[in-house]
């Protein structure tokens, strides 16, 4: 219940705040299982991406979040697993399991997820190199469909180490499915996926 | 005629205000009706039809901010100032959003916008709302003045501190402190006249629109050379003229709802006309300087501004000189 209430309490804020407004260029949006992956500026990215979803795929559709920043606090961790229900991966290389795992389990499971694959916010407008986590899942479930997509102007709203959110409109743009080709080299494929993301930028 | 006009004038304040929603939604009904009925019209040719399809679709859009505006006079009036002022408020704070979004800041601005959303748009209201004039009326240009450049230096980032600060100063002036000039009018005491403000508004808002739509067909159709063709393609003295005369003109026909006589309404409504028609003017300049043709372009703009700003900006530019001029001829 609480968790509901926050989670239209959110929706709502971002929309006041940003318009969230959704331009699907290379694909409708459809209940089939994918991939959406995009670059990543601010904490509100999530929160914009999943406001830009219809309502009928956001209950599907699971963001990945960083295990020891978003467990860190009671209240980080609520708002992470009861409102937005994310799949955490762990940083850190201690453990002996493979960090995608979680992610195995989600997709198994037939959830779509939203992946940030920079890892980390970036501070210039340029995203940074891609981890190779979006490869690996590519190749591990081939029949699910890698949206490219780009936030737009969401920094502004709230940039890492502020609180308080400013009002500014901001878009994410859908772009046109990708797939991993056959035989295709790590490397090549996630410049080829950065390239995706960053081309949205102008369309 | 005479007759009917007496009988308008023997009313109440709060009938008077009755009657005149109850006269504009019917025209409304009636402009949403025909437009309905022209959109179900069949046609020849399809040259003929993709021209009346456009055509009703700039159309609908006019009727629907005309609906739009109507509807928020409304439920300002039916609900009481303190509703009025919130809505003018919200305006404002989406009209600003769009003016920053297309002037983009820096990180280090982020400390002076969040001053300048929930701070100074909340106080500035608050101060119109609470009548006190003397204060509103210099409290951004006086004090926020100083006080966003200030939280913007501490942030330690000159690179380009002026264009920065000057941006956010004008949004300020233009989206809070010139739309919350409309709200005040709500707050001017005219011997004689009170608990009809409300009309003064509505005075303002239609006398400005009217203006704008009339200036807008007069370029379209009169096809002048532009004064400034590089800032822009249509605007021109003569339809600016049209559009400020034919505003002016309507003013002095409302007469009877305001408390003047129908050449002080003409004047009144020249004031507003021409400062309206010029700040529109002034606003594409800026919109040239970033490169769009509108705030809200359709299918054009990365940002999803809905282009609530270029519906209002002549209002944010007559609004204070309506505002300030008729304060202080009257001394009300």
């Amino acid at each position: 219940m609480l968790a509901k209430m926050m989670s239209y309490f959110l929706l709502g804020l971002i929309r006041v705040l940003t318009g969230s407004q959704a331009r699907w260029h290379g694909c409708p949006p459809k209940a089939e299982q994918r991939i959406y992956f995009a670059n990543h500026q601010s904490h509100a990215d999530l929160v914009m991406i999943w406001a830009a979803l219809p309502k009928e795929l956001r209950s599907v559709t699971r963001a990945i979040a960083a295990k020891d920043y978003w467990t860190k606090t009671p209240f980080k961790k609520w708002l992470t697993s009861a409102v937005f229900n994310v799949i955490y991966v762990s940083r850190d290389r201690t453990s002996d399991e493979d960090p995608l795992e979680p992610l195995f389990d989600a997709l198994q499971n037939g959830d779509s997820i939203i992946l940030f694959p920079e890892g980390t916010r970036g501070f210039t407008g340029e995203p940074q190199p891609f981890k190779a986590g979006l490869y690996n899942l590519a190749l591990k479930y081939p029949n699910v469909v890698l949206v490219p997509a780009w936030i737009n102007n969401v920094q502004h709203v709230l940039p890492k180490g502020e609180v308080v959110p400013v009002p500014v409109l901001c878009s994410v743009t859908f772009g046109a499915p990708m797939q991993l080709g056959a035989g295709e080299d790590r490397r090549a494929f996630l410049e080829r996926a950065r390239a995706a993301v960053v081309a949205l930028r102008d369309v | 005629m005479f007759q009917m006009y007496y009988y308008l004038k023997n009313l109440s304040p709060t009938q008077q205000v009755g009657m005149l929603f109850v006269t504009i939604f019917g025209l409304l009904l009636l402009a949403s009706v025909g437009a309905f009925l022209l959109s179900v019209r069949e046609h020849a040719d399809e040259a003929r039809a993709d021209f009346w399809r456009k055509e009703l679709k700039s159309l609908d859009a006019m009727l629907r901010t005309s609906w739009l505006m109507v509807l928020v006079f409304w439920i300002g009036w039916a609900a009481g100032d303190w509703v009025a002022l919130t809505l003018f408020a919200i305006v404002s704070f989406f009209a600003l959003r769009e003016f920053l979004t297309l002037s983009p800041t820096r990180l280090g601005d982020h400390r002076s916008l969040v001053l300048a959303f929930f701070v100074v748009l909340p106080v500035q209201y608050a101060l119109v709302g609470g009548g006190h004039f003397d204060m509103f009326t210099v409290f951004i240009p006086v004090y926020v003045f100083l006080a966003l450049p200030l939280a913007s230096a501490l942030a330690n980032d000159p690179l380009r501190f002026l264009e920065r600060s000057a941006k956010l100063q004008w949004g300020i002036m233009v989206c809070i402190y010139g739309m919350s000039h409309v709200p005040a009018i709500l707050m001017l005491k005219f011997p004689g006249y009170e608990g009809r403000s409300a009309f003064m508004v509505f005075f303002l808002v239609a006398v400005v629109q009217v203006c704008m739509v009339t200036q807008h067909i007069a370029a379209q159709r009169m096809r002048r050379k532009p004064i400034a063709p590089a800032i822009s393609q249509s605007f021109n003295w003569d339809s600016w003229g049209l559009g400020v005369l034919v505003g002016s003109l309507f003013g002095a026909l409302l007469a009877g709802i305001t408390p003047w006589v129908p050449g002080t309404a003409f004047a009144a409504a020249f004031i507003a006309c021409s400062a309206g028609g010029l700040g529109h003017f002034v606003m594409k300049a800026l919109k040239r300087d970033r490169g769009i043709p509108n705030w809200g372009a359709e299918g054009q703009s990365v940002t999803g501004a809905g282009g609530l700003l270029d519906r209002v900006d002549a209002l944010c530019f007559a609004a204070p000189v309506f505002f300030h001029s008729a304060r202080w001829y009257f001394g009300v």
